[in-house]
This record gives structure tokens, C-alpha cells and sequence, in this order.
């Protein structure tokens, strides 16, 4: 099996996309010629051509509209958006009308499609190029969506959103773009969207998170360990819809949950997380949960991003607030 | 390429650095101040622009968005304004913060992730960079508006690139600017590309300027690589906006002698022929060089010293945005709102470790 980085694991979906399903196509700015400002869509112009694999003008709005068209058309297309911070001229698009289009058609157009977009900081972007806005898209009924954080998932996640008959906002983690390769197998297969990834078995206190915070907590988790504290460490994978059997089963298990998040803590999917823990878990919780977030301030240039950021430190510490409770 | 540069409604200093007729009649009324005035600017420009593309190599600051070849553009905008006239910039608009005032520690220090490099002097009103497309245009035109109703003389000029004509932003800005007499100038660098992306993909309008129409105002494309032409169109439409006329479309026709930015990689999306053609032929900065020889203004021995000159200034100004103290974590707070929140407050605390480790 190849081993692949995480985007290249996107690009080996979008190309087995491509191939096997002739109804499919790319559509965004500078995903042709240029390959994607991170190179995610490397050589699918060369190999599928104009119609398939399409330069857009530069308008967010125009290229989601497109797709919703597209979709009610009959074709399955992949729109991306350069970056999450550029996402909210198309928000109309996606909120009014991709979500809802099934519902005020009564199920009569669907809106198939699938938007990808890079996300998130850590990489010394220029301003407003950091955003991890994904509650936005989780909070909006009808959408679906799913955060990647290894390459196997981002293809298996990037097939399973293609195929799904539903909209899908796909949100790709750029800091881990390139910082590690896996076996990624060839041709299709799909990493159901509703089910999270147990990334580690633990007792006494469950971590949970997504995209490239699943790392951070994984160091974490091993930092506890050496203090003879087990962490089970959960990748949500989808953010909606949310596998609660798996978040439940685990808090149940231990008693014991730290949400960790790049987004800004007040009305963050951390918040969701907690609520509904809250609900279904009460009464085995040992201590309340934590959240460990950005702060509730535009995200920071990045002068000061690893400030904001959650840090390993502020992890270690959640932990041994809910252990000590 | 040559064609579409054929069709400008104004050129006045050739490539070849001669003057039009046209062009004399104006360049005749400049003193010889002005002349050198252009040149120094773009020289110092230039200067700067390759200075920030180095920085970021030799990993000293962030990602940057080089202009090197527009500096005709940037310069002939902002010298045609005053200070009380509003500026609404991209990212790629170093001639246009630098003349209109602000410091060079200011512009480093924003390339290098800092937010202090956002803040202008007092009584210089220029925004800071609008990174998301064409989302300075319809600030411009409140801008403008606001003068309007307020009775002020002040114009407001956004600034932007040929990819920003395809948002919603433009068009919306442009027929409030139409419906309103607003006295907004829309100052488009057509640099051919956005991104990879060529206008032809942007368009199947083959001009810029001709889109002013659709909005009744004025639309003018002029050679952006001639500084005398891109300067009298702005002088025309400040005037005019001055008066009452109303709003201004320019296209600045010019070209992106560079990379995007320093993440982005030209030669994957753009001819080597029509590359070198820009640079070997219609390169702003030496085109007006070539004038000012020719009229006696400028000796090697001036050209020499004043390239010297803008490259102390530049190191000086390194020196100082390097040296100056980094904010604290904690300085993230500090203007999120007027009066911190309680909650706010709290997390600060944690961030500063005041607070007991808990937000
Ligand atoms: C709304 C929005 N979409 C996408 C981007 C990403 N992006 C940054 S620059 C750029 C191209 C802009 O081209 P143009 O307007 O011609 O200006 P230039 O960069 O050539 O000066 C794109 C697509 C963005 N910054 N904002």
C-alpha cells in the first residue's frame, strides 16, 4: 500500500472520485493549472480535463451556488474553498440553501455536494487565514461535517462525503497537510461519516477532539501516562452528525472528559460536547467536563497564535483538574 | 499580451522611456521635484518590496505578497492623493502604504505576524490590508458616502487586483457608488492574474474599466506601468469626485513581476516568453529611469546614491521592527472589545498564569 501524506490522501480520493464515478467533478479557484494553493488537487487537471477539474472566478458565493445547481442537476461536485476564512461570501449558498434545500423540496433535491476547505492555524499563515469556524457549519441543521486528521481518513472521509447524499462540509487541517505519511490503500473505500476513531484505549479520563489537535492530545495522553494517568484518547472525525455511542460509552467508562479545540471556547462544538455528556452521562461523571480551547478572541496574527492555540500545558493541566476534582 | 496592453485609453511614457504628446503637455507642467518625486518613490518601492521577499526567505518574517512591477500603479494612485483622503488597500499594495505614510517598521512588522503593524499614524488614513477579496469595496464606498453626507472633501479609494472584479463586492460596490454620486475612486491593479488564475478566466469582458458602464460612472484603463498615466487618471477622478461627479473605475493594466506570494510558484501557471517580455520591456521603474536621463534629471552617479540611500533606509527600518518588544500573550485581549466581558477577563487571567489555571 502507498504511504501517503494527509493531502495527499485527499488528492488520491479526489482522483479515485474522478475516475470511478463520471458524474463527479472539482470545481474552485486555482484547482486546475495550478494544482490547488497546496497542491490538493495536483495533476487531476492534467489527467481529467477542463470540465472536470474547473478554474473558477474568484467568487465563493458563484462557486458554491454552482455546485447546489450542479447537484440538483444530477452531477456530484466537489467545490473547494482556498481557505475557511474565505468561506463566508458562499455562506448564504451553504446555510439557506445547501442545508435546506432537501427539507423545502421535500426530498425532492437532495444537494449532493461536497465543500472542501483548508482550516485551522499553526502554520505562520498571514492574517485571517486561521479560522477554525466549524461550529458554524455544525450548528446549521442539514449539513454534515467532518474533520480528517490522518491520511487514511482524509480519503476514506473525502469518498464517504462524495458518496453521501447529503451536503457535506469537508474541513481539511493544514497544519497536518504534510506531517506524516500511512498507508493509504488504492482505489474506493469510504470511512462511514457518524463514526469516530478511538485513537487510544484508556480508564481514567477521555480526550476528546479532532483535526490537528488529535496530535497534541496524544502527546497529552502520554505526558498523564508517566504520571500514572490513562487517557483514551477519541478523534470525532464527524463533527455532525456526532458518534455518541462511542463519546458516551468511553465517558461512562471513565468518568472523566477534556474537550479540546483550536476554536474559540463560547458556543464551540466543545460546548455541544459537554451538553450532551451532560445528558446522557451524569450520573457517571467523577468531575465536570473541561474544555480546553482558543480564547474568545479573533484569532491572534501569528506572532502570537501558539498563545491561542491549546497547548500542552493547558491539556496537562485540564487533566489533572478533572483527576483531582 | 501585446494586444491586450494595445487597447489602454491612456499611455504617456512609452516603454522605450519617450513621451506621448499627450504625455508631454502634462509632464511639461511638473516641476522638476515632481519628476524626481516619481522616481524616488519607485525606486525606494522596489527596494523595499525585494528587501520584504528576502526577509521571508531567510525565514525572519511570514508569507509575503510581492508587487515588484506594479510600483508605477501604487505610486501614481497615492501621490495623486491628500491626507484627508481615505485609502482601502489589498495585501499587495506596498507603494500604496508607503507614500501614503506609513512607517516601514509598520509594514514589517505586519509581515512578520505582528498586529501592531496594522496601526497607522495619526492623520494617516490608510486601512489595513483587506486579505479577503474585494471586501474593501464596499468600505470605500461608506467611506465616500459618509464624506458625502457629512460634507467633507475627502475621497475614498479602494484598492484591488483584477481577480476581486468577480466577487459580489465589486458589482455591489460599484452600483451603490452609481446609484449614490459617491465621490469612491475603484483602483484596480489588472496584473493579469489571480493566483494562477488568468483574466480571461475571470471575465468574458475583456476590460476592466469598461464594466464602469453597466454602473453609469466613469470608467478609464490606462498603462499601470506608466506612472504618468496611472497618476493624471487619478488626479481626474479625484477632481472629479471632489466636484460632486461622482465615482471613478480605473484599470491600472501592469503585471506582477514575481511570485503570488513567497508560498506560490509562478512558473507553474505562467509563460517564461511572457514573463520576460514584462520584465525586459515594460519594466515601470526603468522606463521613467530612461526619461529622466534623457530630460538631464538623472545622472548613474544619483541613480547610484539614491539606491544606496533607500537601502540604508530599509536596513535601518529592519533594525527597528526586529528590535522592537514583542506584545504579550496576553496583549490578545487588549481591543477585542471596548470593555473586557467578565468571562474575557477570566480567560486573560489564565493566559497571564494570574489566574487560577482554570477559563
Ligand atoms: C474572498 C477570498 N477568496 C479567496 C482568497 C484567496 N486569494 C488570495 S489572493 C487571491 C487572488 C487575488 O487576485 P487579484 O484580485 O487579481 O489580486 P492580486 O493578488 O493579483 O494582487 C486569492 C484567490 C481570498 N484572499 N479571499
Amino acid at each position: 500500500m502507498p504511504e501517503k501524506t494527509l493531502i495527499q490522501g485527499i488528492n488520491d480520493g479526489l482522483r479515485t472520485a474522478l475516475t470511478e464515478d463520471p458524474s463527479t467533478l472539482v470545481l474552485g479557484e486555482d484547482v486546475g493549472k495550478n494544482g490547488g494553493v497546496f497542491r490538493a488537487t495536483e495533476g487531476l487537471w492534467e489527467m481529467f480535463g477542463d470540465h472536470r477539474v474547473i478554474d473558477t472566478p474568484l467568487a465563493e458565493a458563484g462557486i458554491v451556488g454552482a455546485a447546489i445547481g450542479m447537484a440538483i442537476n444530477g452531477l456530484r461536485p466537489v467545490a473547494e474553498i482556498q481557505f475557511m476564512g474565505f468561506i463566508y461570501p458562499a455562506f448564504e449558498q451553504i446555510v439557506t440553501h445547501a442545508a435546506r434545500l432537501r427539507t423545502r423540496t421535500q426530498g425532492q433535491y437532495p444537494a449532493s455536494l461536497v465543500i472542501r476547505a483548508p482550516y485551522g492555524g499553526g502554520i505562520r499563515a498571514p492574517e485571517l487565514h486561521s479560522d477554525s469556524t466549524e461550529s458554524l457549519f455544525v450548528h446549521t441543521p442539514g449539513l454534515k461535517v467532518v474533520v480528517p486528521s490522518t491520511p487514511y481518513d482524509a480519503k476514506g472521509l473525502l469518498l464517504a462525503a462524495i458518496q453521501d447524499p447529503d451536503p457535506v462540509i469537508y474541513l481539511e487541517p493544514m497544519k497536518i497537510y504534510r506531517s506524516f505519511r500511512q498507508d493509504v490503500p488504492k482505489g474506493w473505500f469510504e470511512v462511514p461519516i457518524g463514526k469516530a476513531r478511538k485513537v487510544q484505549t484508556g480508564e481514567d479520563v477521555t480526550l476528546i477532539t479532532w483535526g490537528s489537535m488529535v496530535s497534541m492530545a496524544e502527546k497529552a495522553a502520554q505526558t498523564a501516562l508517566d504520571q500514572g494517568i490513562s487517557c483514551e484518547v477519541l478523534d470525532l472525525r464527524s463533527l455532525y452528525p456526532l458518534d455518541e455511542e462511542m463519546i458516551i460509552t468511553s465517558v461512562k467508562k471513565t468518568g472523566r472528559a477534556v474537550i479540546i479545540h483550536e476554536a474559540p471556547k463560547t458556543a464551540g462544538l466543545g460546548a455541544e460536547l459537554a451538553a450532551r455528556i451532560h445528558e446522557l452521562a451524569f450520573l457517571w461523571m467523577e468531575s465536570p467536563v473541561e474544555r480546553v480551547t482558543g480564547y474568545d478572541v479573533p484569532v491572534p496574527m501569528f506572532a502570537l497564535e501558539d498563545d491561542f492555540r491549546p497547548s500542552l500545558q493547558r491539556i496537562d493541566r485540564a487533566i489533572h483538574r478533572v483527576m483531582t476534582f | 499580451m501585446l494586444q491586450r496592453m494595445d487597447r489602454v485609453d491612456r499611455q504617456y511614457i512609452l516603454p522605450e522611456g519617450e513621451l506621448t504628446d499627450a504625455g508631454r503637455n502634462i509632464w511639461n507642467e511638473f516641476s522638476k521635484e515632481k519628476k524626481q518625486a516619481f522616481y524616488r518613490w519607485m525606486v525606494q518601492v522596489r527596494s523595499f518590496d525585494r528587501r520584504l521577499v528576502t526577509l521571508q526567505r531567510q525565514g525572519r518574517s511570514g508569507t509575503y505578497a510581492p508587487m515588484e512591477g506594479q510600483e508605477a500603479a501604487q505610486v501614481g494612485c497615492a501621490l495623486a492623493l491628500s491626507k484627508e483622503d481615505w485609502i482601502f488597500p489589498s495585501y499587495r499594495e506596498l507603494g500604496i502604504f508607503m507614500v501614503a505614510g506609513m512607517p516601514l517598521k509598520q509594514i514589517i512588522l505586519y509581515w512578520m505576524g505582528r498586529v501592531e503593524g496594522n496601526v497607522a499614524p495619526d492623520g494617516v488614513r490608510v486601512l489595513p490590508p483587506y486579505v479577503p477579496i474585494a471586501t474593501q469595496m464596499p468600505q470605500a464606498m461608506g467611506a465616500a458616502w459618509a464624506a458625502k453626507l457629512k460634507g467633507e472633501r475627502s475621497v475614498s479609494v479602494a484598492c484591488f487586483g483584477d481577480g476581486a472584479t468577480s466577487e459580489g463586492d465589486f458589482h455591489e460596490s460599484l452600483n451603490f457608488a452609481g446609484v449614490f454620486q459617491l465621490p469612491v475612486i475603484f483602483f484596480c491593479q489588472n496584473n493579469h492574474y489571480a493566483i494562477s488564475v488568468p483574466f480571461t478566466r475571470q471575465s468574458a469582458v475583456p476590460t476592466v474599466a469598461e464594466r464602469a458602464s453597466s454602473y453609469q460612472i466613469r470608467g478609464i484603463r490606462v498603462d499601470g506601468n506608466d506612472v504618468l498615466a496611472v497618476y493624471s487618471a487619478m488626479e481626474e477622478a479625484v477632481v472629479q469626485a471632489r466636484q460632486g461627479g461622482g465615482a471613478t473605475l480605473i484599470e491600472a493594466v501592469t503585471y506582477r513581476l514575481g511570485n503570488h506570494t513567497t508560498a506560490d510558484d509562478a512558473t507553474r501557471y505562467r509563460d517564461q516568453l511572457e514573463e520576460k517580455e514584462w520584465i525586459s520591456y515594460r519594466d515601470p521603474v526603468v522606463r521613467l529611469e530612461m526619461l529622466l536621463k534623457s530630460e538631464g534629471l538623472l545622472t548613474e552617479a544619483e541613480i547610484q546614491d539614491w539606491e544606496e540611500h533607500c537601502r540604508d533606509v530599509v536596513e535601518q527600518a529592519v533594525k527597528e521592527a526586529e528590535s522592537a518588544a514583542g506584545l504579550p500573550p496576553e496583549h490578545m485581549f487588549d481591543h477585542v472589545y471596548e470593555e473586557l466581558p467578565s468571562d474575557l477577563r477570566r480567560q486573560r487571567e489564565e493566559l497571564s498564569g494570574k489566574g487560577k489555571k482554570h477559563a
